[in-house]
Protein backbone atom coordinates (compact mmCIF):
# COMPACT_ATOMS: atom_id res chain seq x y z
CA UNK A 1 0.00 0.00 0.00
CA UNK A 2 3.05 2.25 1.07
CA UNK A 3 4.56 1.81 -2.68
CA UNK A 4 1.23 2.57 -3.91
CA UNK A 5 0.85 5.58 -2.24
CA UNK A 6 4.61 6.52 -3.32
CA UNK A 7 4.05 5.75 -7.18
CA UNK A 8 0.69 7.79 -7.32
CA UNK A 9 3.15 11.16 -5.39
CA UNK A 10 5.59 10.55 -7.94
CA UNK A 11 2.91 10.53 -11.07
CA UNK A 12 1.36 13.56 -9.14
CA UNK A 13 4.90 15.24 -9.46
CA UNK A 14 5.68 13.79 -12.89
CA UNK A 15 1.96 15.25 -14.13
CA UNK A 16 2.96 18.34 -12.32
CA UNK A 17 5.98 18.78 -14.18
CA UNK A 18 4.02 18.11 -18.13
CA UNK A 19 2.19 20.95 -19.18
CA UNK A 20 -1.10 20.48 -17.72
CA UNK A 21 -3.44 20.89 -20.35
CA UNK A 22 -6.88 22.57 -19.17
CA UNK A 23 -9.49 19.93 -18.20
CA UNK A 24 -12.36 21.22 -19.96
CA UNK A 25 -15.48 20.06 -17.90
CA UNK A 26 -18.25 19.66 -20.52
CA UNK A 27 -20.73 21.59 -18.22
CA UNK A 28 -24.13 19.46 -17.95
CA UNK A 29 -27.25 20.68 -20.13
CA UNK A 30 -28.88 23.09 -18.01
CA UNK A 31 -32.69 22.94 -18.45
CA UNK A 32 -34.59 25.89 -19.12
CA UNK A 33 -35.57 26.87 -16.04
CA UNK A 34 -32.73 27.01 -14.81
CA UNK A 35 -31.00 29.26 -17.14
CA UNK A 36 -33.93 31.88 -16.46
CA UNK A 37 -32.70 32.22 -13.00
CA UNK A 38 -30.70 34.69 -13.46
CA UNK A 39 -29.37 37.14 -10.19
CA UNK A 40 -29.94 34.53 -7.51
CA UNK A 41 -32.94 35.35 -5.73
CA UNK A 42 -34.24 34.04 -2.46
CA UNK A 43 -37.52 33.01 -3.98
CA UNK A 44 -35.01 30.21 -6.31
CA UNK A 45 -34.05 28.41 -3.29
CA UNK A 46 -36.87 25.56 -4.10
CA UNK A 47 -34.57 25.16 -7.54
CA UNK A 48 -32.48 21.81 -7.80
CA UNK A 49 -29.02 22.84 -7.41
CA UNK A 50 -27.66 20.05 -9.57
CA UNK A 51 -29.29 22.20 -12.13
CA UNK A 52 -27.11 25.29 -11.57
CA UNK A 53 -24.72 25.70 -14.37
CA UNK A 54 -22.87 27.85 -11.37
CA UNK A 55 -22.81 24.83 -8.62
CA UNK A 56 -19.97 23.05 -8.38
CA UNK A 57 -22.67 20.53 -9.08
CA UNK A 58 -22.34 21.35 -12.51
CA UNK A 59 -19.36 19.27 -13.17
CA UNK A 60 -19.38 16.07 -13.80
CA UNK A 61 -16.20 14.50 -14.97
CA UNK A 62 -13.14 14.14 -12.73
CA UNK A 63 -9.58 13.41 -14.43
CA UNK A 64 -6.51 11.65 -14.14
CA UNK A 65 -2.83 11.02 -14.72
CA UNK A 66 -1.64 7.78 -16.81
CA UNK A 67 -2.47 4.75 -15.15
CA UNK A 68 -3.93 6.71 -12.14
CA UNK A 69 -7.33 5.70 -10.55
CA UNK A 70 -6.92 7.58 -7.64
CA UNK A 71 -8.94 10.82 -7.69
CA UNK A 72 -6.58 13.95 -7.31
CA UNK A 73 -6.99 16.28 -4.97
CA UNK A 74 -8.11 19.02 -7.56
CA UNK A 75 -11.20 17.05 -8.20
CA UNK A 76 -11.84 15.73 -4.74
CA UNK A 77 -14.15 18.58 -3.56
CA UNK A 78 -16.53 18.20 -6.95
CA UNK A 79 -16.79 14.56 -5.75
CA UNK A 80 -17.87 15.54 -1.75
CA UNK A 81 -20.38 17.95 -3.10
CA UNK A 82 -22.03 15.51 -5.41
CA UNK A 83 -21.87 13.26 -2.27
CA UNK A 84 -23.34 15.87 -0.29
CA UNK A 85 -25.92 16.53 -2.66
CA UNK A 86 -26.82 12.37 -2.94
CA UNK A 87 -27.03 12.29 0.50
CA UNK A 88 -29.70 15.06 -0.06
CA UNK A 89 -31.79 14.05 -2.49
CA UNK A 90 -31.96 10.04 -1.66
CA UNK A 91 -34.64 9.70 -4.90
CA UNK A 92 -31.45 10.27 -7.55
CA UNK A 93 -29.05 8.01 -8.43
CA UNK A 94 -26.18 8.39 -10.88
CA UNK A 95 -24.05 6.18 -12.60
CA UNK A 96 -20.29 6.55 -12.55
CA UNK A 97 -18.07 5.61 -16.16
CA UNK A 98 -14.78 5.17 -16.36
CA UNK A 99 -12.72 5.63 -19.06
CA UNK A 100 -9.00 5.16 -20.17
CA UNK A 101 -6.54 6.46 -22.80
CA UNK A 102 -5.60 4.49 -25.53
CA UNK A 103 -2.01 3.15 -24.15
CA UNK A 104 -2.76 -0.09 -22.20
CA UNK A 105 -4.72 -3.45 -23.94
CA UNK A 106 -8.77 -2.98 -24.48
CA UNK A 107 -8.72 -5.51 -21.36
CA UNK A 108 -6.36 -3.74 -18.79
CA UNK A 109 -8.19 -0.58 -19.64
CA UNK A 110 -11.72 -2.27 -19.02
CA UNK A 111 -10.23 -2.77 -15.73
CA UNK A 112 -8.41 0.70 -15.18
CA UNK A 113 -11.60 2.40 -15.87
CA UNK A 114 -13.33 -0.10 -13.76
CA UNK A 115 -11.51 0.92 -10.74
CA UNK A 116 -11.53 4.44 -11.53
CA UNK A 117 -15.00 4.58 -11.36
CA UNK A 118 -14.83 2.04 -8.34
CA UNK A 119 -13.28 4.52 -6.75
CA UNK A 120 -15.22 7.46 -6.87
CA UNK A 121 -18.27 5.52 -6.19
CA UNK A 122 -16.32 4.29 -2.64
CA UNK A 123 -16.13 8.29 -1.95
CA UNK A 124 -18.99 8.97 -2.95
CA UNK A 125 -20.51 6.37 -0.22
CA UNK A 126 -17.82 8.01 2.09
CA UNK A 127 -19.50 11.29 1.88
CA UNK A 128 -23.30 9.88 2.82
CA UNK A 129 -24.49 8.92 -0.49
CA UNK A 130 -26.32 5.00 -0.35
CA UNK A 131 -25.05 2.34 -1.90
CA UNK A 132 -28.32 1.92 -4.04
CA UNK A 133 -28.06 5.11 -5.40
CA UNK A 134 -24.48 4.13 -7.18
CA UNK A 135 -23.73 2.26 -10.11
CA UNK A 136 -20.33 1.79 -11.72
CA UNK A 137 -18.88 0.41 -14.99
CA UNK A 138 -16.37 0.72 -16.96
CA UNK A 139 -15.91 1.77 -20.62
CA UNK A 140 -12.39 1.41 -20.98
CA UNK A 141 -11.00 2.90 -24.00
CA UNK A 142 -13.89 2.01 -26.31
CA UNK A 143 -15.45 5.06 -26.02
CA UNK A 144 -12.70 7.82 -26.13
CA UNK A 145 -14.28 11.42 -26.02
CA UNK A 146 -11.45 13.11 -28.16
CA UNK A 147 -9.36 10.26 -30.72
CA UNK A 148 -5.66 11.51 -31.44
CA UNK A 149 -2.61 9.65 -29.83
CA UNK A 150 -1.06 12.62 -27.97
CA UNK A 151 -1.66 13.71 -24.56
CA UNK A 152 -3.94 16.42 -25.55
CA UNK A 153 -6.70 13.25 -26.48
CA UNK A 154 -5.62 11.08 -23.44
CA UNK A 155 -6.07 13.63 -20.92
CA UNK A 156 -9.53 13.93 -21.64
CA UNK A 157 -10.04 10.41 -22.22
CA UNK A 158 -8.52 9.43 -18.77
CA UNK A 159 -11.86 10.18 -16.68
CA UNK A 160 -14.86 9.33 -14.87
CA UNK A 161 -18.05 10.99 -15.49
CA UNK A 162 -20.83 11.44 -12.92
CA UNK A 163 -24.19 10.58 -15.20
CA UNK A 164 -26.98 11.11 -13.19
CA UNK A 165 -30.42 9.34 -14.46
CA UNK A 166 -33.03 11.62 -15.50
CA UNK B 1 7.72 4.03 -45.47
CA UNK B 2 10.74 4.54 -44.60
CA UNK B 3 10.23 3.37 -41.00
CA UNK B 4 8.13 0.42 -41.97
CA UNK B 5 11.28 -0.80 -44.21
CA UNK B 6 14.06 0.05 -41.61
CA UNK B 7 15.27 -2.77 -39.50
CA UNK B 8 14.38 -4.91 -42.33
CA UNK B 9 16.99 -8.04 -43.23
CA UNK B 10 18.01 -8.46 -47.00
CA UNK B 11 15.36 -7.85 -50.02
CA UNK B 12 12.16 -5.96 -49.47
CA UNK B 13 9.43 -5.94 -51.82
CA UNK B 14 6.55 -3.88 -51.81
CA UNK B 15 3.61 -5.48 -53.73
CA UNK B 16 -0.07 -4.06 -53.95
CA UNK B 17 -2.57 -6.28 -54.78
CA UNK B 18 -5.89 -4.78 -55.95
CA UNK B 19 -8.25 -7.39 -56.66
CA UNK B 20 -11.64 -6.68 -59.06
CA UNK B 21 -14.04 -8.26 -56.26
CA UNK B 22 -11.45 -6.47 -53.35
CA UNK B 23 -13.22 -5.56 -50.25
CA UNK B 24 -9.54 -4.59 -48.88
CA UNK B 25 -6.40 -3.50 -49.99
CA UNK B 26 -3.68 -5.94 -49.13
CA UNK B 27 0.24 -4.52 -48.66
CA UNK B 28 3.04 -7.10 -48.13
CA UNK B 29 6.08 -5.88 -46.92
CA UNK B 30 9.59 -7.61 -46.63
CA UNK B 31 10.78 -10.92 -48.14
CA UNK B 32 11.53 -14.18 -46.66
CA UNK B 33 15.41 -14.78 -46.71
CA UNK B 34 14.41 -18.12 -48.86
CA UNK B 35 11.64 -17.98 -51.25
CA UNK B 36 10.81 -20.91 -53.24
CA UNK B 37 10.22 -19.61 -57.29
CA UNK B 38 6.80 -20.73 -58.36
CA UNK B 39 5.03 -20.56 -61.41
CA UNK B 40 1.20 -20.89 -61.51
CA UNK B 41 0.30 -21.14 -64.88
CA UNK B 42 -3.39 -20.10 -64.93
CA UNK B 43 -6.25 -23.26 -64.87
CA UNK B 44 -7.92 -24.54 -68.31
CA UNK B 45 -11.11 -24.65 -68.59
CA UNK B 46 -13.54 -22.01 -67.24
CA UNK B 47 -11.47 -18.59 -67.67
CA UNK B 48 -13.28 -16.30 -65.39
CA UNK B 49 -13.02 -18.89 -62.80
CA UNK B 50 -9.57 -19.71 -63.21
CA UNK B 51 -8.97 -16.51 -62.85
CA UNK B 52 -10.78 -16.06 -59.67
CA UNK B 53 -8.76 -19.11 -58.37
CA UNK B 54 -5.32 -17.86 -59.79
CA UNK B 55 -6.16 -14.94 -57.83
CA UNK B 56 -6.37 -16.26 -54.53
CA UNK B 57 -3.66 -18.83 -54.71
CA UNK B 58 -1.01 -16.35 -55.45
CA UNK B 59 -2.50 -13.86 -53.24
CA UNK B 60 -2.33 -16.43 -50.45
CA UNK B 61 1.45 -17.96 -51.35
CA UNK B 62 2.50 -14.55 -51.85
CA UNK B 63 1.72 -12.90 -48.29
CA UNK B 64 3.15 -15.90 -46.57
CA UNK B 65 6.72 -14.20 -47.59
CA UNK B 66 8.16 -17.99 -48.44
CA UNK B 67 7.81 -18.12 -52.37
CA UNK B 68 8.32 -15.33 -55.23
CA UNK B 69 6.06 -16.05 -58.11
CA UNK B 70 7.50 -16.60 -61.75
CA UNK B 71 5.48 -14.52 -64.74
CA UNK B 72 3.94 -17.63 -66.70
CA UNK B 73 3.67 -15.69 -69.71
CA UNK B 74 3.76 -17.18 -73.02
CA UNK B 75 3.37 -21.18 -71.85
CA UNK B 76 0.45 -22.55 -70.60
CA UNK B 77 0.27 -25.90 -70.09
CA UNK B 78 -2.67 -27.79 -68.27
CA UNK B 79 -1.88 -31.52 -68.11
CA UNK B 80 1.93 -32.73 -67.13
CA UNK B 81 2.57 -34.03 -70.92
CA UNK B 82 2.20 -30.33 -72.20
CA UNK B 83 4.31 -29.56 -69.70
CA UNK B 84 8.35 -29.00 -71.08
CA UNK B 85 10.32 -28.84 -67.90
CA UNK B 86 13.59 -26.56 -69.72
CA UNK B 87 11.13 -24.09 -70.15
CA UNK B 88 10.04 -23.72 -66.63
CA UNK B 89 14.05 -24.28 -65.67
CA UNK B 90 15.09 -21.19 -67.87
CA UNK B 91 12.68 -19.07 -65.66
CA UNK B 92 14.15 -19.78 -62.65
CA UNK B 93 11.41 -21.70 -61.61
CA UNK B 94 11.61 -24.81 -59.03
CA UNK B 95 7.67 -25.49 -58.79
CA UNK B 96 4.96 -25.12 -61.59
CA UNK B 97 0.94 -25.54 -60.63
CA UNK B 98 -1.21 -26.20 -63.86
CA UNK B 99 -4.21 -27.32 -64.08
CA UNK B 100 -8.13 -27.66 -65.00
CA UNK B 101 -11.29 -25.50 -63.49
CA UNK B 102 -14.81 -26.47 -64.89
CA UNK B 103 -18.77 -25.62 -63.77
CA UNK B 104 -19.83 -29.68 -62.53
CA UNK B 105 -23.44 -30.61 -63.59
CA UNK B 106 -24.68 -29.90 -60.05
CA UNK B 107 -23.62 -26.83 -60.23
CA UNK B 108 -20.39 -27.33 -58.11
CA UNK B 109 -17.18 -25.96 -58.87
CA UNK B 110 -13.86 -28.38 -59.44
CA UNK B 111 -10.44 -27.59 -59.78
CA UNK B 112 -8.06 -30.21 -61.16
CA UNK B 113 -4.53 -29.04 -60.37
CA UNK B 114 -0.97 -30.55 -60.10
CA UNK B 115 2.22 -29.62 -58.35
CA UNK B 116 5.09 -30.16 -60.31
CA UNK B 117 8.49 -30.30 -58.90
CA UNK B 118 10.52 -28.51 -62.13
CA UNK B 119 13.96 -29.13 -60.82
CA UNK B 120 13.15 -32.96 -60.46
CA UNK B 121 10.70 -33.17 -62.95
CA UNK B 122 8.34 -34.95 -61.16
CA UNK B 123 4.73 -34.86 -59.90
CA UNK B 124 4.23 -33.84 -56.23
CA UNK B 125 0.41 -33.30 -55.95
CA UNK B 126 -2.48 -34.22 -58.18
CA UNK B 127 -5.38 -33.91 -56.55
CA UNK B 128 -9.31 -32.40 -57.33
CA UNK B 129 -10.69 -30.19 -55.15
CA UNK B 130 -14.35 -28.60 -55.29
CA UNK B 131 -16.79 -25.98 -53.75
CA UNK B 132 -19.84 -24.79 -54.26
CA UNK B 133 -20.18 -21.69 -56.56
CA UNK B 134 -20.36 -18.98 -53.99
CA UNK B 135 -17.16 -20.68 -52.35
CA UNK B 136 -14.91 -19.83 -54.85
CA UNK B 137 -12.29 -17.98 -53.13
CA UNK B 138 -12.06 -21.79 -50.80
CA UNK B 139 -10.86 -23.63 -53.50
CA UNK B 140 -8.46 -21.52 -53.88
CA UNK B 141 -7.32 -21.42 -50.50
CA UNK B 142 -7.43 -24.96 -50.24
CA UNK B 143 -4.61 -25.52 -53.34
CA UNK B 144 -3.11 -23.13 -51.73
CA UNK B 145 -2.05 -24.82 -48.57
CA UNK B 146 -1.86 -28.24 -50.30
CA UNK B 147 1.00 -26.42 -51.94
CA UNK B 148 2.84 -24.24 -49.02
CA UNK B 149 2.27 -27.86 -46.95
CA UNK B 150 4.19 -30.26 -49.58
CA UNK B 151 7.23 -27.25 -50.38
CA UNK B 152 7.62 -25.80 -46.44
CA UNK B 153 6.33 -29.08 -44.60
CA UNK B 154 4.34 -26.84 -42.33
CA UNK B 155 0.69 -27.26 -42.12
CA UNK B 156 -1.11 -24.12 -44.34
CA UNK B 157 -3.64 -21.53 -42.66
CA UNK B 158 -5.07 -20.25 -45.77
CA UNK B 159 -8.12 -21.92 -45.57
CA UNK B 160 -8.70 -20.93 -41.29
CA UNK B 161 -10.83 -17.55 -40.32
CA UNK B 162 -10.36 -14.40 -38.67
CA UNK B 163 -12.17 -12.72 -36.03
CA UNK B 164 -11.77 -9.15 -34.85
CA UNK B 165 -13.94 -5.96 -33.95
CA UNK B 166 -14.93 -3.38 -36.53
CA UNK B 167 -15.72 0.44 -35.04
CA UNK B 168 -16.97 3.13 -37.00
CA UNK B 169 -18.77 5.81 -35.13
CA UNK B 170 -19.97 4.82 -32.77
CA UNK B 171 -21.55 1.70 -34.50
CA UNK B 172 -19.14 -1.70 -33.66
CA UNK B 173 -19.47 -4.97 -35.41
CA UNK B 174 -17.96 -8.38 -34.82
CA UNK B 175 -17.02 -9.73 -38.06
CA UNK B 176 -15.64 -13.19 -38.97
CA UNK B 177 -13.30 -13.37 -42.19
CA UNK B 178 -11.22 -15.43 -44.42
CA UNK B 179 -7.56 -15.74 -43.33
CA UNK B 180 -6.72 -13.11 -45.93
CA UNK B 181 -9.66 -10.66 -44.84
CA UNK B 182 -12.02 -11.12 -46.93
CA UNK B 183 -15.90 -12.51 -46.91
CA UNK B 184 -16.34 -10.20 -44.30
CA UNK B 185 -19.55 -11.23 -42.51
CA UNK B 186 -20.83 -9.53 -39.48
CA UNK B 187 -21.78 -12.11 -36.88
CA UNK B 188 -23.04 -9.19 -34.33
CA UNK B 189 -23.15 -4.97 -34.95
CA UNK B 190 -24.30 -2.56 -32.32
CA UNK B 191 -24.22 0.92 -31.26
CA UNK B 192 -22.34 0.10 -28.12
CA UNK B 193 -18.97 -1.24 -27.68
CA UNK B 194 -18.05 -4.71 -28.41
CA UNK B 195 -14.79 -6.25 -27.77
CA UNK B 196 -12.49 -9.43 -26.86
CA UNK B 197 -13.70 -11.69 -29.50
CA UNK B 198 -12.17 -15.42 -28.52
CA UNK B 199 -12.67 -18.36 -30.95
CA UNK B 200 -13.55 -21.69 -29.02
CA UNK B 201 -10.99 -24.80 -29.76
CA UNK B 202 -12.88 -26.39 -32.97
CA UNK B 203 -14.00 -22.90 -34.78
CA UNK B 204 -17.87 -23.05 -33.81
CA UNK B 205 -18.49 -20.86 -31.58
CA UNK B 206 -17.22 -16.81 -30.13
CA UNK B 207 -16.82 -15.79 -26.80
CA UNK B 208 -17.03 -11.85 -26.75
CA UNK B 209 -17.42 -9.11 -24.47
CA UNK B 210 -20.84 -6.68 -25.91
CA UNK B 211 -21.87 -3.54 -23.87
CA UNK B 212 -25.43 -3.77 -24.92
CA UNK B 213 -26.74 -3.98 -22.22
CA UNK B 214 -24.69 -0.80 -20.29
CA UNK B 215 -21.77 -2.59 -19.05
CA UNK B 216 -19.51 -5.25 -19.93
CA UNK B 217 -20.96 -8.86 -20.04
CA UNK B 218 -19.54 -11.89 -21.40
CA UNK B 219 -21.20 -13.89 -24.45
CA UNK B 220 -20.94 -17.19 -26.11
CA UNK B 221 -22.55 -17.51 -29.16
CA UNK B 222 -22.34 -20.14 -31.67
CA UNK B 223 -21.78 -19.26 -35.86
CA UNK B 224 -23.84 -22.02 -37.20
CA UNK B 225 -27.25 -21.15 -35.22
CA UNK B 226 -26.61 -17.57 -34.36
CA UNK B 227 -27.99 -18.09 -31.01
CA UNK B 228 -26.07 -16.79 -27.78
CA UNK B 229 -25.82 -17.74 -24.14
CA UNK B 230 -24.50 -15.14 -22.01
CA UNK B 231 -21.59 -16.79 -20.44
CA UNK B 232 -21.04 -14.18 -17.22
CA UNK B 233 -23.07 -10.88 -16.52
CA UNK B 234 -22.50 -10.23 -12.86
CA UNK B 235 -22.41 -6.27 -11.37
CA UNK B 236 -19.33 -4.32 -12.78
CA UNK B 237 -17.07 -5.72 -15.71
CA UNK B 238 -17.19 -9.38 -17.38
CA UNK B 239 -14.45 -9.38 -19.64
CA UNK B 240 -11.45 -11.01 -21.38
CA UNK B 241 -12.99 -14.31 -22.28
CA UNK B 242 -10.50 -17.14 -23.08
CA UNK B 243 -11.10 -21.02 -23.94
CA UNK B 244 -9.14 -24.21 -22.39
CA UNK B 245 -7.76 -26.39 -25.58
CA UNK B 246 -10.56 -29.03 -24.57
CA UNK B 247 -13.10 -25.96 -25.16
CA UNK B 248 -15.08 -27.54 -21.32
CA UNK B 249 -14.11 -24.03 -19.69
CA UNK B 250 -13.17 -20.44 -20.30
CA UNK B 251 -11.35 -17.92 -18.46
CA UNK B 252 -13.04 -14.78 -17.97
CA UNK B 253 -11.86 -11.57 -15.93
CA UNK B 254 -14.77 -10.51 -12.98
CA UNK B 255 -14.89 -7.70 -10.88
CA UNK B 256 -17.70 -9.01 -9.12
CA UNK B 257 -15.46 -9.52 -6.17
CA UNK B 258 -13.26 -6.08 -6.12
CA UNK B 259 -10.71 -5.57 -8.73
CA UNK B 260 -10.44 -7.14 -12.04
CA UNK B 261 -9.89 -11.08 -11.17
CA UNK B 262 -9.57 -14.41 -13.05
CA UNK B 263 -11.76 -17.20 -12.81
CA UNK B 264 -12.63 -20.19 -14.44
CA UNK B 265 -16.17 -21.21 -16.08
CA UNK B 266 -17.76 -23.63 -17.75
CA UNK B 267 -19.43 -22.67 -21.31
CA UNK B 268 -22.55 -22.63 -20.15
CA UNK B 269 -22.33 -20.40 -17.28
CA UNK B 270 -21.74 -22.65 -14.73
CA UNK B 271 -19.28 -23.88 -12.00
CA UNK B 272 -17.62 -20.21 -11.29
CA UNK B 273 -13.99 -20.26 -9.84
CA UNK B 274 -12.11 -17.75 -8.78
CA UNK B 275 -8.51 -18.25 -10.05
CA UNK B 276 -6.41 -14.84 -8.46
CA UNK B 277 -6.86 -13.15 -5.36
CA UNK B 278 -4.60 -10.09 -5.67
CA UNK B 279 -6.24 -6.72 -5.35
CA UNK B 280 -4.62 -5.87 -8.79
CA UNK B 281 -5.99 -5.68 -11.85
CA UNK B 282 -5.75 -9.22 -13.23
CA UNK B 283 -6.58 -9.64 -16.88
CA UNK B 284 -6.26 -11.31 -20.34
CA UNK B 285 -5.64 -14.89 -19.64
CA UNK B 286 -4.73 -17.47 -22.43
CA UNK B 287 -4.41 -21.17 -21.81
CA UNK B 288 -1.01 -22.96 -22.79
CA UNK B 289 -1.55 -25.69 -25.23
CA UNK B 290 -1.49 -28.59 -23.03
CA UNK B 291 -4.41 -26.73 -20.91
CA UNK B 292 -2.24 -26.59 -17.45
CA UNK B 293 -1.30 -23.25 -17.19
CA UNK B 294 -2.84 -19.68 -17.77
CA UNK B 295 -0.20 -16.43 -18.73
CA UNK B 296 -2.49 -13.24 -17.64
CA UNK B 297 -1.47 -9.58 -17.43
CA UNK B 298 -1.26 -7.70 -13.59
CA UNK B 299 -0.10 -4.74 -12.43
CA UNK B 300 0.29 -6.65 -8.78
CA UNK B 301 4.02 -5.55 -9.45
CA UNK B 302 3.11 -1.90 -9.82
CA UNK B 303 2.48 -1.62 -13.32
CA UNK B 304 1.34 -4.28 -16.34
CA UNK B 305 3.42 -7.13 -16.77
CA UNK B 306 2.84 -10.84 -17.75
CA UNK B 307 2.60 -13.67 -15.42
CA UNK B 308 2.19 -17.48 -15.57
CA UNK B 309 0.21 -19.44 -12.99
CA UNK B 310 -0.66 -23.13 -12.86
CA UNK B 311 -4.53 -23.99 -13.96
CA UNK B 312 -5.62 -26.01 -11.03
CA UNK B 313 -4.32 -23.35 -8.28
CA UNK B 314 -0.92 -21.96 -7.00
CA UNK B 315 1.27 -18.87 -6.85
CA UNK B 316 1.91 -16.88 -10.02
CA UNK B 317 5.36 -16.16 -11.93
CA UNK B 318 6.51 -12.99 -13.31
CA UNK B 319 7.53 -13.99 -16.88
CA UNK B 320 8.77 -10.07 -18.16
CA UNK B 321 11.30 -7.71 -16.36
CA UNK B 322 11.93 -5.34 -19.45
CA UNK B 323 11.45 -1.80 -19.45
CA UNK B 324 8.21 -0.87 -20.31
CA UNK B 325 4.55 -2.35 -19.98
CA UNK B 326 3.66 -5.66 -20.95
CA UNK B 327 0.22 -6.77 -22.17
CA UNK B 328 -1.89 -9.32 -24.50
CA UNK B 329 0.11 -12.35 -23.80
CA UNK B 330 -0.71 -15.42 -26.58
CA UNK B 331 0.91 -18.68 -26.52
CA UNK B 332 2.64 -20.21 -29.81
CA UNK B 333 1.17 -23.30 -30.97
CA UNK B 334 3.93 -25.55 -30.03
CA UNK B 335 3.41 -24.00 -26.36
CA UNK B 336 7.51 -22.88 -26.87
CA UNK B 337 6.74 -19.30 -26.58
CA UNK B 338 4.19 -16.64 -26.16
CA UNK B 339 3.62 -13.38 -27.72
CA UNK B 340 2.66 -10.06 -26.57
CA UNK B 341 2.30 -6.46 -26.95
CA UNK B 342 5.14 -4.63 -25.65
CA UNK B 343 4.72 -0.47 -24.20
CA UNK B 344 7.69 1.12 -24.21
CA UNK B 345 7.90 5.13 -24.38
CA UNK B 346 4.58 5.58 -25.44
CA UNK B 347 4.98 2.94 -28.49
CA UNK B 348 3.72 -0.54 -28.70
CA UNK B 349 5.41 -3.35 -30.43
CA UNK B 350 4.58 -6.76 -31.07
CA UNK B 351 7.14 -9.05 -29.49
CA UNK B 352 7.79 -12.71 -28.48
CA UNK B 353 9.49 -14.41 -25.41
CA UNK B 354 10.92 -17.48 -25.51
CA UNK B 355 10.04 -19.89 -22.28
CA UNK B 356 13.07 -21.91 -21.78
CA UNK B 357 15.52 -18.75 -22.18
CA UNK B 358 13.66 -15.91 -21.39
CA UNK B 359 14.55 -13.43 -24.55
CA UNK B 360 12.44 -11.00 -25.40
CA UNK B 361 12.39 -10.23 -29.50
CA UNK B 362 10.53 -7.47 -31.24
CA UNK B 363 9.00 -8.10 -34.65
CA UNK B 364 7.81 -4.79 -35.52
CA UNK B 365 8.94 -1.38 -35.25
CA UNK B 366 6.83 0.00 -33.35
CA UNK B 367 3.27 2.27 -33.09
CA UNK B 368 0.01 1.27 -32.39
CA UNK B 369 0.35 -1.95 -32.50
CA UNK B 370 -1.47 -4.71 -30.41
CA UNK B 371 -3.42 -7.40 -29.62
CA UNK B 372 -1.13 -10.31 -31.69
CA UNK B 373 -2.36 -13.55 -32.15
CA UNK B 374 -0.83 -16.43 -33.87
CA UNK B 375 -1.75 -18.32 -36.79
CA UNK B 376 -2.46 -21.98 -36.05
CA UNK B 377 0.58 -23.09 -37.78
CA UNK B 378 2.83 -20.47 -35.72
CA UNK B 379 4.31 -19.27 -38.75
CA UNK B 380 2.47 -16.15 -38.79
CA UNK B 381 1.01 -13.26 -35.87
CA UNK B 382 -1.73 -11.56 -36.64
CA UNK B 383 -2.08 -8.14 -35.01
CA UNK B 384 -4.26 -4.97 -34.70
CA UNK B 385 -1.77 -2.37 -36.22
CA UNK B 386 -2.97 1.34 -37.60
CA UNK B 387 -2.13 3.28 -41.03
CA UNK B 388 -3.36 6.47 -42.90
CA UNK B 389 -5.68 7.27 -39.66
CA UNK B 390 -7.49 4.23 -39.55
CA UNK B 391 -6.95 1.05 -37.23
CA UNK B 392 -5.95 -1.92 -39.77
CA UNK B 393 -5.04 -5.74 -39.66
CA UNK B 394 -1.88 -6.58 -39.78
CA UNK B 395 0.70 -10.19 -39.95
CA UNK B 396 4.21 -10.40 -39.51
CA UNK B 397 5.82 -13.64 -40.07
CA UNK B 398 7.15 -15.34 -36.61
CA UNK B 399 10.65 -14.25 -37.81
CA UNK B 400 9.37 -10.32 -37.95
CA UNK B 401 10.74 -10.99 -41.66
CA UNK B 402 7.50 -10.57 -43.44
CA UNK B 403 4.75 -7.78 -43.08
CA UNK B 404 1.39 -7.56 -44.77
CA UNK B 405 -1.10 -4.89 -44.24
CA UNK B 406 -5.14 -5.94 -44.84
CA UNK B 407 -6.77 -2.39 -45.37
CA UNK B 408 -10.67 -3.70 -44.38
CA UNK B 409 -13.22 -1.02 -46.34
CA UNK B 410 -14.00 1.38 -43.78
CA UNK B 411 -13.69 1.97 -40.50
CA UNK B 412 -11.33 0.83 -37.49
CA UNK B 413 -10.31 -2.78 -37.49
CA UNK B 414 -9.43 -4.07 -33.59
CA UNK B 415 -8.91 -6.79 -31.81
CA UNK B 416 -8.33 -9.40 -34.47
CA UNK B 417 -7.84 -13.21 -33.50
CA UNK B 418 -7.19 -15.95 -35.33
CA UNK B 419 -9.33 -18.93 -35.81
CA UNK B 420 -8.36 -22.99 -35.61
CA UNK B 421 -7.59 -25.10 -38.25
CA UNK B 422 -11.27 -26.07 -40.13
Amino acid sequence: MKKLVISIVLVNLLAACASEPKKEVASAPAPAEATKVTPATPAQAAVDPLNDPASILAKRSVYYPFDVAVVQDADKPVVQAHAKYLSEHANRNVRLEGNCDERGSNEYNLGLGQRRADGVKKMLELGGAKAGQLESVSYGEEKPMASGHDEASWSQNRRTDLNYAK
Amino acid sequence: MARVLRGLFGLWLLVQTSMSMATLNIEIIGAGEHQIPIALVPFGGDENLAQSINEVVSGDLQRSGLFRLVDPTGKSPHEPAEVSYPDWQVRGAEALVIGTVAAQSDGRIEARFRLLDAVKEIELIGQAVSANENQLRAIGHRIADLIYEKLTGDRGVFSTRIAYVNRQGRKFSLIVADSDGYNEQAVLTHNEPIMSPAWSPDGSHLAYVSFETGHAVVYVQSLYTNQRVVLANFPGSNSAPAWSPDGKQLAVVLTRDGSSQVYLIRPDGSGLRRMTFSGAIDTEPNFSPDGQSLLFISDRGGSAQIYRMPVEGGPAQRMTFNEGNNFSPRHSPDGKSFVFAHLSKGRFYIAVQDFQTGQMTLLTEGGWEKKPSFAPNGKLILFASEARGRGILATVSSDGRVKQHMFTQSGDAREPTWGSYP
